[in-house]
């Protein structure tokens, strides 16, 4: 085979052609950010691209200074020998999936995607490719999601049960995307007020300012003493379970969003009382839907489980590999 | 089904067992009996006689969802339990104007005469019932095909659900779940009936009193003179019932033992009626105990020949009378009990013992007495308050077990294996080896004893240097060494390793010392006492 046009580095991919990296974990000359999630993003990068949409929250992970070089989705620009472009992956506001064209051919690689309407972000958008690489975060067929209305209606109904036994509902999730995707969803159905966690603020506050609208918001921190947040809801990051900032809220009822909460046996665990099944990744019919989509010839599986993946795909006649991105790591690459 | 979903539902959906028992008494009020006996049955941890192999389970889950098996493998793997897998995998029915059929009728039209019938037919109603029930329905009646329900209550709780509805004491209710209870209609009924216990059967058990173990020391209890002392014997706990000129035996499990200990039988003959006895059952030899190993070869042994009754002879040890002639005298204070007992059984009748309790002024003396627990084949002390009645479950106060610390070895991490349950998808299943002549050896399994910090911790650990994979399990690089707790040690010669530990697990992790500093055989062989 040609030389691949990528290649596991640095925690992400290099792209020798083109002198980049795709969301490399360690200090590079010159990064392509899918998202600012801090195992996409992070601080020391020379020279940053990302999506305009994207840029608020990637400064807040990086710094804010002249290395950001930010793009419209489809807008397309040349690194080295190679013409990117990225398109709306679908998962949180703002993130991407990067097409590579290149005279080795065209690949794509996910960062993190999932095909799930979400009104706090542009909806993943196919184009495609001779190699598609997939992110597989959930890549068994155990998961699959419910439809999201189903899910934001259970929600509803266990706050609505928390406030006829008057304790907090708190609800755990993460600080950047899953957090403004259950509030714009809830803010479709409500418009009583929500409690947030201190580390959810600055992220809200960009969602805000890129337009996305929310319900009406409270500070955890602001809260007057003796206040008993009963009946109320409250989002906090999973990191916030069981610390002692949990202590005032008596006798609340617990619930986790992700999509880890497919299976019983997460949730138990955890000692979450609730949990909700809502992902911002492709689930199992999602990823196989998507290197459809992508018409592509070859896949490799990357972040997750792709070994099962890469199984099924191979027995389905494609040429497919699983990389191990985190293994480039120790390279000293 | 569907009320009872609702409840699966309920109890799966808090951690709180206050929350728990309220939602078990909601449906308990409103449940048909014959309904709620089977909830009965299936909450407090029974199961049907299994009506599916979970090979046959895997395959059809292949056919139905249209994965390969490997995939399906791949996913029970990951999810840590069958009937979870299964309802994941298979895909969601349409909306149905069907009505899920009744919690008994399932069971008894559709589960149990599947024992009767071929593969096919069988495989034929389980996907006819995987095309039909939604999500938990279809998990619940997974749970139900392949066993317990395992939703984070215990029979206690159930008792106290019940007893909550009925407004009678929990105790009563425990007593009539003991023994031959039966899930039908008129069963439950009389478990919540406010009428007297003119008919328990005579083979009915009193529902055990369990020890709690000890964290303080023994002069926070109070006066010595306040208090019994007894051994604490390694056998296995038994009720003896003699009542109308017949004999039960029952384990602590609620099986009857008839016919596996003859010589128990024999004795007990003599027994007057209207008795029942708690005690112990263990393997012994002219007065003395003989290691728990040996009474291991009569536990599987439903009639035993002259050669292991020869060879592994059994005693019962009996340490307190709960009825006398036909009364219930568990209100009667301890030291009651004793004296009563004494007066029914003198020190030996045959294979039946009164050992009797130890005579003692001293905290202290009793202390050190307690330092010759290993040489006299027992675990340890009970102690026991004198004036204390016989009362049910493991209620803190009133007896405690005093064992002796459990023996400790250094062993290395070699194999691992992902856990079911809460522990799903984390390695949590461990094999520990020490060193032979033949390099490591594995000598121990090991599930429990580290926080989940080290769980996790240690999974990440697994993945990253895994050796090889034999299918869930993955031998790992031999690097961490754990310091293990057992009670004791026996030859074996089904262990590689020629000895099989008793009850390992793992009491810390030891990270300052390296793999050849962990253990010899040779030190636990040592241990062995034969």
């Amino acid at each position: 085979m040609a030389s691949d046009v990528l290649v596991p580095s640095a925690g992400g991919l290099y792209c020798a052609a083109g002198n980049f990296w795709i969301d490399p974990l360690k200090p590079v000359e010159r990064a392509v950010i899918t998202h600012a999630h801090a195992d996409h993003a992070r601080a020391g990068a020379g020279e940053y691209h990302s999506t305009r949409a994207g840029l608020p929250a990637l400064k807040a992970r990086v710094g804010a200074d002249d290395r950001h070089q930010s793009h419209e989705y489809g807008e397309v620009f040349e690194l080295g020998d190679t013409r990117v472009t990225l398109f709306p992956a679908g998962h949180i506001l703002g993130s991407a999936w990067v097409k590579i064209e290149s005279d080795a051919g065209v690949w794509g690689v996910s960062g993190d995607f999932k095909r799930a309407l979400d009104p706090t972000c542009e909806a993943f958008h196919s184009n495609p490719c001779d190699v598609w690489v997939t992110e597989c975060t959930f890549g068994l067929p155990v998961y699959r999601w419910p439809d999201t209305a189903i899910v934001i209606e259970q929600i509803q109904r266990w706050w609505d049960d928390c406030r006829d036994r008057a304790v907090p509902a708190v609800l755990f999730c993460y600080a950047l995307g899953k957090a403004q995707r259950v509030m714009a969803e809830l803010a479709q159905r409500t418009d009583r007020a929500i409690w947030l966690h201190g580390a959810m603020r600055p992220l809200v506050d960009a969602y805000r300012e890129a337009g996305v609208d929310l319900p009406d918001t409270r500070m955890v921190s602001e809260a007057e003493k003796g206040e008993r947040f009963q009946g109320d809801l409250i989002l906090a990051p999973p990191s916030a379970a069981g610390s002692p900032w949990m202590r005032r809220f008596k006798n609340h009822s617990s619930g986790f969003v992700s999509g880890w909460m497919r299976i019983r046996g997460n949730r138990r665990r955890r000692g979450y009382d609730r949990g909700f099944i809502l992902s911002d990744h492709a689930d199992w019919p999602a990823l196989i839907e998507t290197v459809e989509d992508m018409q592509a010839s070859r896949v490799i599986t990357i972040h997750g489980n792709g070994e099962a993946l890469s199984g099924y795909l191979k027995a389905q006649g494609l040429d497919s590999e699983r990389w191990n991105l985190r293994a480039s790591l120790s390279d000293g690459a | 089904m569907k009320s009872f979903i609702a409840l699966y539902e309920a109890l799966d959906a808090t951690t709180s067992t206050n929350a728990k028992k309220a939602a078990m008494v909601k449906y308990f009020a409103q449940a048909r009996p014959e309904d709620a006996a089977w909830a009965v049955y299936f909450l407090t941890g029974q199961r049907l006689k299994r009506l599916v192999n979970t090979r046959e389970l895997r395959e059809w889950t292949s056919e139905y969802s249209g994965l390969p098996d490997w995939l399906v493998e791949e996913s029970y793997e990951h999810v840590g339990d069958l009937a979870e897998t299964m309802a994941l995998l298979t895909p969601e029915p349409g909306p149905s104007e069907l009505q899920l059929p009744a919690l008994s009728v399932m069971v008894e039209q559709v589960l149990r005469p599947m024992a009767d019938l071929d593969d096919e037919q069988r495989q034929a109603i389980v996907v006819r019932q995987w095309q039909s029930l939604p999500g938990n329905a279809r998990f619940v009646f997974n749970k139900l095909i392949t066993g317990a329900l395992r939703v984070g209550v215990s029979k206690r709780l159930v008792t106290r659900a019940l007893s909550e509805l009925a407004g009678l004491d929990s105790g009563m209710i425990a007593h009539r779940m003991m023994g031959n209870w039966q899930p039908t209609a008129e069963q439950f009924q009389k478990l919540i009936s406010k009428e007297h216990d003119q008919d328990l059967e005579d083979s009915t058990p009193y529902p055990f009193f369990l020890a709690s173990p000890l964290e303080i020391e023994p002069n926070a209890l109070g006066l010595a003179r306040d208090w019994s002392a007894e051994w604490k014997w390694d056998g296995i706990r038994a009720q003896l019932i003699r009542r109308n000129g017949r004999l039960y035996i029952w384990s602590r499990g609620e099986d009857l033992l008839e016919g596996r200990f003859p010589e128990i039988e024999q004795a007990a003959r003599d027994l007057p009626d209207g008795i029942v006895l708690d005690g112990e059952i263990m393997a012994w030899r002219d007065g003395q105990p003989l290691p728990f190993a040996r009474l291991q070869t009569r536990i599987g042994r439903k009639k035993p020949g002259a050669k292991t009754l020869q060879q592994a002879p059994v005693a019962f040890l009996a340490f307190d009378l709960l009825e006398y002639d036909g009364q219930d005298i568990r209100q009667r204070p301890l030291a009651d009990r004793y004296s009563l007992m004494k007066t029914v059984l003198p020190t030996q009748c045959g294979q039946l013992l009164l050992p009797g309790r130890i005579e003692f002024s001293q905290w202290d003396a009793l202390a050190r007495l307690r330092e010759s627990s290993r040489e006299r084949g027992v675990e340890g002390l009970m102690l026991k308050r004198l004036n204390s009645t016989y009362q049910h479950g493991r209620k803190r106060g009133d007896w405690w077990k005093w064992k002796v610390d459990p023996f400790t070895f250094d062993g290395v991490l070699i194999y691992a294996q992902p856990g079911h349950g809460r522990r799903s998808g984390l390695f949590t299943d461990y094999t520990f080896a020490v060193h032979s002549d033949q390099g490591l050896v594995p000598v121990a399994k090991a599930y429990s004893g580290l926080t989940q910090a080290e769980i996790d911790e240690l999974d990440r650990w697994i993945r990253a240097h895994t050796r090889e994979r034999f299918g869930p399990v993955r031998s790992v690089d031999a690097v961490h060494v754990f310091e293990l707790a057992f009670e004791g040690i026996a030859r074996s010669k089904r262990h590689k390793s020629g000895v099989a530990l008793r009850f390992p697990r793992i009491h810390r992790w030891r990270r300052d010392l390296k793999v050849d500093q962990a253990d010899q055989l040779k030190d636990l062989e040592q241990l062995i006492a034969d």
